[in-house]
């Protein structure tokens, strides 16, 4: 009787746990048909290299260059403002920081953390956009309402946390007998921090940097509000541009038939973009693996 | 000069350099601090004068061409300044007060928002003959501005005064609802699965890796999976709480799940040993010892995907659920809205209004979430257990 009832609850453990596998196999495949529909219907090669994106007319044509161009432009900017600061503040709090100080800003960075990306959306469009028209045309530059730089910056500030928190937890791991041999050879603590604990850490803090490029990726709601509609296949960061996760939500939101390539097509940048977002992923668990092994840590 | 056989003339300049570096790290963090107190400063400046709302005192006729035609109401020179939305309730406010009928009450009514932008200072597009009008009821005293209680009491709107959080409230609650009643079950038992009963085999790893991957797919495609799967394929109706439950739970089940696993792992062997000593089995050592343990951890992982899930709206906007909904709902089947896409769609409206209500918006969201966090924080202090 109890090891009947022990087997049953086993079994109902078993199947939650499979919960997850159903769901990532989920995501994958309500995604793929989808996208297989859209290239049966339209030029995969098309859709990789070509540079006109006009969905809705006629004869719609599908080239999603410039929208990972635009993608790509403002996971540039988010991330040449959130790594340095991400890295920088994880150096302060790990080595510089007094325990006290450290009980303070950990919880407001995680205050940061927590902030929806929706309400990151509405500052960026309704506080930094008009600041940096305002600031360009003080200096004669002309920028768009919905610039690329603008949206990229905020993005930027939403992805310190990610960088920040994952970088502190592995510099802190860094052993301490590297830093006390360091120290004990004359170096100053800085030199201690720059050519000894950064090195060691070095693929904690690569694998951090591809979990916010991953992020900044797949980030919606600060492009939908504060990045443009119209694909944009430009070098200037102060043009308006846009990214795929803008066009999903565009080609979805419409009302076009649900078989329609226009609506099609956001499936085929889900597939994309699930692609890159699962290579990113494995490419930082694979180096924060390697360092784990280096030092035989298994508190990460 | 220097005698000190040991000086050595770079030092200095080392000292140098490690205080230039010292000084860049301290300077990237109190750039963050800095931008999170510009950012909450800045929301509070926004959401402030969404916390009056202008009313004006005019004199109301019913009659029965006003109660059919309500903007007869009132004089012609003030049906600028009234609210389209009060002057809408006057044949609801006939019924339930026969009595009124023939009536000319003068009494304080909800002022239009282009006179509450302009009471406020902000930018407006009155003609000049109203603002003379506004000027004139300002000098009888007509014009005030009163605690805005509507933004709390009503739902959406498309006439911006009378424009509230309540129906996204509630559907964020409904919403909420629905995701933590299958996350919390399905993560906490996938984690006492993974960490109590199973062995290491391919399944089990499989699984984790499967849980790492759920964890790092971006929000919008659980969107997709959601329209295709739960709407296209199982039929079940757009915008409602309970696709966007089932869409969210999806999402917050690896945050459950990790922080269930630390959990229980924190709990030491020695408890599990000492039951099997006693004879317990397998299962009842982990429901009446380890689970009870664990139960603090598990409670706070499971508030913070809470949080994660009330922030979350790119999904939802693919499920339809940035419908418009004036009217809260009262089922998980219903169409509603949640907080954050209610902010979405303000934050693209053109009247200036909804800027103000917009940032109130998001002050009631952080504030909420700044509570969840807070709950999570003081459980995982009050009942942490130091082995």
């Amino acid at each position: 009787m109890g090891n009947r009832y022990e087997s049953l609850v086993k079994t109902l453990l078993i199947l939650a746990a499979s919960i997850s596998i159903l769901t990532t196999i989920g995501v994958l495949f309500s995604i793929l048909f989808q996208a297989v529909e859209f290239f049966q219907l339209k030029s995969f090669w098309y859709f990789i290299t070509g540079t006109e994106w006009s969905p809705g007319y006629e004869n719609s044509r599908f080239g999603a260059l410039p929208i990972f161009a635009g993608t790509f432009m403002i996971t540039i900017i988010a991330l040449s403002v959130a790594i340095p600061i991400g890295v920088g503040s994880a150096i302060y709090m790990s080595e510089y920081a007094s325990r006290a100080r450290r009980n303070i800003i950990k919880p407001v960075l995680e205050i940061l953390a927590g902030i929806p990306t929706v309400v990151y959306g509405f500052f960026a469009a309704l506080t930094i956009a008009p600041a940096l028209v305002q600031i360009c045309d003080f200096f004669g530059v002309e920028a768009a309402y919905n610039s690329a730089l603008a949206c990229g910056v905020v993005m930027g500030i939403m992805i310190i946390p990610v960088i920040s928190s994952l970088s502190d937890d592995v510099l802190r791991a860094v052993p301490s007998a590297q830093r006390n041999g360091s120290l004990a050879l004359g170096m100053t603590h800085s030199e201690t921090v720059r050519f000894i604990i950064i090195p060691s850490a070095m693929p904690g803090i690569i694998s951090a940097a591809l979990l916010g490029l991953s992020k900044a990726i797949g980030e919606t709601m600060i492009v939908v509000m504060a990045a443009g509609l119209r694909p944009n296949l430009s070098w200037n960061p102060l043009e308006d541009m846009t990214t795929v996760t803008v066009r999903i939500v565009d080609s979805l939101v419409g009302d076009h038939a649900f078989d329609s390539p226009a609506t099609l097509s956001a499936f085929a940048l889900g597939l994309i973009l699930f692609v890159i977002t699962l290579l990113l992923n494995m490419l930082s668990l694979s180096q924060i693996r390697k360092f784990k092994a280096r030092y035989s840590i298994n508190t990460l | 000069m220097n005698n000190n056989p040991f000086h050595d003339p770079s030092l200095a300049q080392r000292h140098q350099s490690a205080r230039f570096f010292k000084w860049f790290t301290q300077a990237c963090i109190i750039l963050t601090l800095a931008f999170l107190f510009f950012f909450l400063f800045d929301m509070a400046r926004k959401a402030y004068p969404a916390l009056w709302q202008t009313y004006v005192k005019v004199e109301i006729s019913y009659t029965e061409k006003s109660a059919r035609f309500t903007q007869r109401a009132v004089d012609k020179k003030y049906r600028k300044i009234v609210s389209r939305a009060w002057l809408r309730t006057i044949p609801a406010q006939l019924e339930a007060q026969p009595e009124l009928m023939g009536a000319t009450v003068e009494q304080w009514v909800l002022a239009d928002d282009q006179v509450d932008q302009y009471m406020k200072g902000h930018h407006h597009n009155l003609k000049e003959s109203i603002i003379q009008t506004v000027e004139e009821l300002k000098q009888r005293d007509a014009v005030e501005l009163n605690w805005n209680d509507i933004l709390l009491t009503r739902g959406d709107s498309k006439i911006p005064e009378n424009a509230g959080i309540l129906s996204a409230l509630v559907g964020s609650i409904l919403t909420l609802f629905v995701t933590m009643a299958i996350a919390f079950p399905l993560g906490v038992m996938t984690a006492v699965y993974l960490e109590e009963f199973a062995k290491d085999n391919a399944f089990t790893r499989f699984v984790e890796v499967n849980i790492n991957n759920l964890a790092a797919i971006p929000s919008i495609l659980f969107g997709l999976l959601g329209l295709s799967v739960f709407i296209n394929l199982f039929g079940l109706p757009r915008s409602s709480p309970l696709v966007g439950g089932l869409t969210l739970a999806l999402m917050t089940l690896p945050i459950i799940i990790v922080s269930a696993r630390a959990a229980l792992r924190s709990v030491p062997a020695a408890i599990r040993q000492a039951g099997y000593g006693l004879g317990l089995t397998r299962l009842q050592v982990v429901q009446g010892h380890v689970l009870p343990i664990a139960s603090p951890g598990i409670f706070t992982g499971s508030i913070i995907g809470l949080a994660q899930a009330m922030g979350e709206t790119a999904p939802l906007i693919i499920i339809g659920m940035i419908a418009f909904i004036p009217e809260y709902p009262t089922s998980i089947t219903e169409a509603a809205t949640v907080l954050p896409a209610q902010i979405f769609t303000w934050a693209g409206m053109p009247e200036r209004a909804y800027i103000e209500k917009t940032a109130a918006g998001i002050i009631v969201i952080l504030t909420i979430l700044f509570a969840l966090n807070a709950a999570a924080i003081y459980l995982r202090k009050k009942y942490e257990i130091k082995w």
